[in-house]
């Protein structure tokens, strides 16, 4: 009995061990780059390198934030993830909510158009959509940038605000009715502030995804350059310390909203595989 | 219109923006990639684009460069991502915290995962100061020489495993948590080894979520080409980085369509496997 119970110790201390390792697997890159872009920037030139910022500089961050054209860059990488943020929502919203509440003809059939789009790379979207855009005008703008993203989220969007709606029981919703509210009345009022935390996280999710993407902003941009498609651009003739910092530039959202959004990634994206 | 009729339109007029967004942004660039991969200039059919593609120097090593990668890198990543999956259903405590260190790669981008990488591999980079820290190596190591196809590849796979194995972590363990917990317990009760459990009961019921996520990375894989740029420089080449090149710095979108067409085929044959591959029992005795 006793070495049933010391057995079971073990084995669980030995989870702990390789929970803990697979953390440090997935955290130490990241520490060793944070590492660099916070050291002066003669300190990133050293070598054997340090392990720790000492001294703590923010001197490397600024030289990345001040050098040619970065503050425009990552001013055009917001307004694309906003704007994306906007229009998948506006569009993806009542598509998820339709989805989630309506049985209806069709139903089946939309789902599968929204899954297969998945199977088209992004590669086969921007090329034509670039040269289409230069005709019609509408190239290297944060606008037309924006719809391109806009379409690579949006079957995510339709996906998971379709099970965070689904997630929110529907008798709620029927009692408003019978309570008077109609149907509007009652997604507005009932609906939509029970879904608010997971198409929060959705949100969350859709600006990182837009945020990150860097072939289509490569392709469809020249002068206004989002962030990763600035420093895709410059990568083979840009110093050391530009590239530390503008890469911790660009993972640093993913840190902070991937804490607020972690418990609710498995409804996102469990129910999206279903 | 009567409330009954309404009820049967508003689905419809709820969907009716998306699909006229997809048409417009998926069907339509579909139709002009072809059309820019076959046409010739003056109007006519061509399978020139695709010529210049093949007997292009870089297109050989391309597809070689991509397919492989994508053969070590799936493997690596979904035994990493079962062994995460199984650490947060463990129940273990501070389990949300390991959640969020595991889930943090997801939100990092191709480039931003490569530079990291670079951090650690390139020449004056931490892999090497550790090293040399630990008295393994007197001078450092050139791990991402142009010569060095073995340890280019090793980084570019390592960075990959590294950054895409939070989402197949995520899908598994969606997965997991409808696995009826009795299953577990009646393996239990017969005695099962942890391996026992993961062979003959978790990987069987996780099926359709392995199925999910192997088309998912797979299709992504072929599309990977920033991560590569950053550690890599120009070592390495795949075919998204050649339709890349052709279209922004040869200047040739027929041929970059023609490129992206074929990473669409490759995306296509690997789901249509991955289906039939990972047909349900049902299915198979059809």
């Amino acid at each position: 009995m006793k070495s049933a119970a010391l057995k079971r110790y073990l084995g669980r201390a030995l989870t702990y061990v390789l929970a803990i390792v697979v953390a440090l697997w997935v955290i130490t890159p990241i520490y060793l780059l944070g590492v660099a872009a916070f050291s002066e920037q003669s300190a990133i030139y050293t070598f054997p390198k340090q392990f720790i910022s000492s001294p703590f500089s923010t001197d490397t961050i600024a030289f990345f934030l001040r050098s040619t054209g970065v503050s425009k860059a990552i001013t055009n990488s917001v307004i694309v993830a906003l704007l994306t943020l906007f229009f998948t929502m506006l569009i993806g919203t009542p598509a998820g909510y339709a989805i989630a509440r309506f049985l209806f003809r069709g139903r089946d059939a939309f789902r599968l158009l929204i899954v297969s789009t998945r199977a088209f790379p992004i590669v086969i979207l921007s090329i034509p959509l670039a040269v289409s855009f230069i005709e019609w005008d509408l190239y290297d703008s944060v606008y037309s940038l924006a719809l391109m993203h806009t379409a690579l989220a949006l079957p995510f969007t339709i996906l998971t605000t379709s099970s965070v709606f689904a997630s929110v029981p529907r008798d709620l919703e029927e009692a408003a009715t019978t309570l008077g509210c109609n149907q509007f009345e009652a997604f507005l009022r009932v609906a939509l502030p029970l879904a608010l935390p997971g198409l929060a996280a959705a949100m969350l999710f859709t600006f990182v995804l837009s945020w990150n993407e860097v072939f289509a902003a490569v392709i469809l941009t020249v002068r206004n350059r989002t962030l990763p498609a600035l420093v895709l651009t410059v990568l083979d003739v840009s110093p050391t310390p530009y590239k530390f910092a503008g890469g911790f530039v660009m993972l640093a959202p993913s840190l902070v909203f991937m804490f607020f959004i972690r418990k609710y990634l498995f409804n996102l994206w469990g129910r999206v595989t279903k | 219109m009567t409330r009954r009729r309404w009820q049967l339109v508003t689905p419809y007029l709820l969907l009716l923006p998306s699909t006229i967004f997809i048409l417009i942004f998926f069907a339509y660039p579909m139709v002009e990639s072809f059309a820019l991969a076959f046409r010739a200039d003056d109007g006519g059919w061509t399978l020139k684009h695709f010529e210049a593609m093949v007997t292009d120097v870089a297109f050989v090593p391309a597809v070689r460069t991509t397919l492989l990668l994508v053969v070590i890198i799936i493997p690596v990543q979904f035994v990493l991502a079962l062994i995460m999956a199984l650490l947060i259903q463990a129940k273990l405590k501070f389990s949300s915290i390991f959640l969020y260190i595991y889930s943090i790669p997801l939100g990092i981008s191709e480039l931003a995962a490569g530079i990291v990488w670079f951090a650690l591999f390139t020449e004056r980079g931490y892999l090497n100061s550790v090293l040399i820290n630990l008295g393994l190596l007197n001078t450092p190591f050139i791990f991402l020489g142009y010569q060095n196809t073995g340890w280019l590849i090793a980084a570019v796979v390592l960075a990959e495993a590294w950054r895409a194995t939070s989402i197949v972590m995520i899908i598994l363990v969606a997965g997991l948590q409808s696995i009826p917990g009795e299953y577990l317990e009646a393996a239990d009760v017969f005695g099962a080894s942890l391996w026992d459990k993961v062979w003959r009961v978790i990987l069987p019921l996780l099926k359709p979520s392995l199925q999910v996520a192997l088309i998912l990375r797979t299709i992504l894989a072929f599309q990977v080409f920033a991560v590569v740029l950053a550690v890599t420089g120009r070592g390495l080449t795949l075919l998204a980085a050649e339709a890349y090149l052709w279209y922004n710095t040869y200047r040739n979108p027929n041929v970059a369509a023609a490129l992206a067409t074929l990473i669409m085929l490759l995306s296509i044959a690997s789901t249509m496997i991955y289906l039939w591959g990972l047909r349900t029992p049902e299915e198979q005795s059809l």
